[in-house]
């Protein structure tokens, strides 16, 4: 027996590996690397949902247009969108990170709200 | 079908604040304000021009972006409906801004300004082309930059709590964007679309076919789940009370009145346009919103009676009025979701009035909103303490104000689907309405205490504006539900109960 929905499955490993990094841990950068995973996840999720096997890359080559030679462009085209907005997404997480590290001296999100709390008082 | 000057109006309210939010990023902090303020103006007066228009037009239209035909290109789709939402959200924008520009001179420094207002311009441009896409990408793109701009938006005051709520909030939002992402990849996978049309007839056939059950509820459950998670549905609220309660008037007004508006609109869209709703009926979803909907409505309001510091009140009172219309979307008929529609609309003019004119009751240098500093504040600040009663009325639900009309609206439609979930969301609505006079009235008698004065704030600039500001946003209460009637045909009619 082959699999020939690996892709799918490991996608939704990972997306769930990064989901339960992403609520369980309490270390921020670690938080972050769990988004980029789940991100990942659904990105690899995506791009092999417009993989079809057998076919190439919707590039045309020595003149063979046929639409049956080459895979669908468009989970391309989404997944290089999704990239771009999860980069912003991580670069926004990690400035709020940095700014908190250097009030609070700590990455530990419990910690900070307790010492959060203490300021507020 | 050639298309008249006026329908290319939804595209200007997406592309003058995207382009003018480049723009002010460079202004000086001065020349950034006018212009953000201008721009909004203009959107505003472009959205109400759009709206007699689309009213004497009677339908709505797609809007070919590019001139590319369907299947190949990006479409905006405009009606009645999404009409009066874009007119609701750019108003009330433009009018969060101007009354908050007072306390925005003592929160954020001046040379910070012009990025406040570039982030203003975002939100706004993210909003508008939430309401008027037709391309759940597109919608997903948008969500993000919506979600990354309210994130700065509570995070610019840089104290440690106003960071440490900015952080809790993209964290949720994260989850939530994974998750919508995932179901918009469902949903291409099955129906091989991305445009909202294409994928409703395909989804209609899955459904009739009976085939794909399974899936079809997984991309609505994921897609529901996203959407509530970012639009603070009531156990996904944790992060709402630091986010509102920390950040500069205008960014609470602008985040509790119409960031999560337009994270709703969209999941309405998905309901009504793209799922359809007799199929979210089958799948069980609107049952389980409608649950959380009814906890969030009293939990909400439990929650705000306790607490001692007014904006956190504000705050709570919020989770409390999006379980109200995530109940209306929960009943799952068409006059459920018109009451959804009506109380999105009178809340963010409400909540916005409410932080608004809760900035000019604040006390000492930094704004202080505890209840035990407050008392007689509206005192010392009457025009502020009138908008504040209004908007406190308005929620509570009195007759000729925008939260009445909605209030009737969701109390009709539960009567007419009768059964369990009718008499719950009855009851629930009556002792909502209860907890909601007790927790207000408190904070009424509080401000409107004769004798003592509150010690008062040194006085504030942009006075005249922000007095413009709660005067208009109490205008617009009164109009919301003095025009209950029109406004409730107008929403029903975009919703295509009429055509």
């Amino acid at each position: 027996m082959s699999l020939h929905n690996i892709a799918e499955i490991a996608a939704i490993a990972l997306f769930g590996v990064g989901l339960t990094l992403l609520m369980m841990s309490r270390n921020l950068v670690k938080k972050v690397i769990a988004f980029d995973m789940t991100d990942s996840a659904v990105f690899l999720f995506l791009a092999a949902k417009g993989y079809i096997s057998g076919r190439r890359a919707p590039i045309i080559e020595n003149g063979v247009q046929s639409m049956e030679a080459y895979i669908n462009p468009i989970p391309a085209g989404l997944v290089l969108t999704g990239i771009v907005v999860s980069v912003a997404c991580s670069a926004v997480m990690l400035s709020l990170c940095l700014r908190l590290y250097r009030r609070y001296h700590t990455l530990d999100l419990d910690e900070i709200t307790a010492l959060a709390r203490k300021e507020e008082d | 079908m050639s298309l008249a000057l006026w329908q290319s109006i939804p595209l200007a309210c997406v592309l003058l604040p995207l382009g003018s939010a480049a723009l002010t990023a460079f202004l000086p902090g001065r020349w950034a304000r006018r212009w953000c303020l201008l721009a909004l103006a203009l959107i505003t007066g472009l959205s109400a021009v759009f709206v007699l228009r689309i009213w004497s037009f009677g339908r709505s239209y797609t809007y070919p972006m590019g001139h590319y035909p369907a299947p190949w290109g990006n479409e905006l789709r405009a009606g009645p409906l999404e009409a009066a939402a874009g007119l609701v959200f750019a108003l009330v924008m433009l009018l969060s801004m101007l009354g908050g520009l007072g306390w925005l001179d003592r929160h954020i420094a001046e040379e910070k300004h012009a990025l406040y207002c570039a982030l203003m311009l975002l939100l706004c441009a993210s909003l508008q082309a939430q309401v008027y896409t037709n391309d759940l990408f597109t919608a997903y793109v948008f969500i993000e930059i919506m979600t990354l701009a309210a994130a700065v938006l509570i995070a610019v005051r840089s104290s440690g709590p106003a960071l440490l709520a900015a952080t809790r909030y993209m964290i949720m939002n994260l989850i939530a964007s994974a998750l919508f992402l995932l179901g918009v990849i469902l949903l291409y996978d099955l129906t091989g679309h991305l445009l909202m049309e294409p994928i409703h007839i395909k989804v209609q056939e899955l459904a009739a076919s009976g085939a794909y059950h399974l899936p079809l509820t997984v991309v609505v459950a994921v897609m529901a789940s996203g959407l509530a998670i970012k639009s603070a549905l009531f156990p996904f609220h944790t992060w709402v009370p630091g986010a509102y309660g920390t950040s500069t008037p205008a960014s609470a007004a602008v985040l509790s009145g119409l960031v999560s508006k337009g994270y709703i609109f969209l999941l309405l869209k998905v309901f009504h346009r793209v799922i359809g709703l007799e199929t979210i009926a089958q799948t069980g979803i609107g049952d389980v919103l409608l649950f959380f909907g009814l906890a969030g409505m009293i939990c909400g309001s439990v929650a705000a009676l306790s607490q001692c510091d007014l904006r956190r009140m504000l705050a709570w009172s919020s989770v409390a009025q999006i379980g109200y219309i995530f109940a209306g979307l929960g009943l799952g008929t068409e006059a459920g979701l018109s009451a959804a529609v009506v109380h999105m609309l009178a809340h963010a003019a409400c909540k916005s009035l409410l932080f608004i004119s809760a900035g000019g009751l604040y006390t000492g240098e930094s704004g202080d909103t505890d209840f035990s500093r407050l008392s007689g504040a509206a005192l010392s600040a009457p025009l502020a303490g009138a908008g504040f009663t209004i908007g406190a009325l308005s929620i509570i639900g009195l007759p000729f104000l925008g939260g009445f009309t909605s209030k009737l609206a969701l109390a009709q439609a539960a009567a007419a689907i009768g059964g369990p979930g009718g008499w719950a969301v009855l009851i629930c609505l009556i002792l909502s309405t209860l907890l909601n006079v007790l927790y207000f009235f408190r904070a009424l008698l509080i401000l409107w205490k004769r004798g003592e004065t509150a010690p008062g704030h040194p006085p504030l600039t942009h006075r005249t504006a922000s007095g413009l500001a709660v005067t208009a946003l109490s205008l617009l209460n009164f109009a919301i539900g003095v025009l209950a009637v029109p406004l409730l045909q107008l929403v029903r009619s975009g919703l295509g109960l009429l055509d």
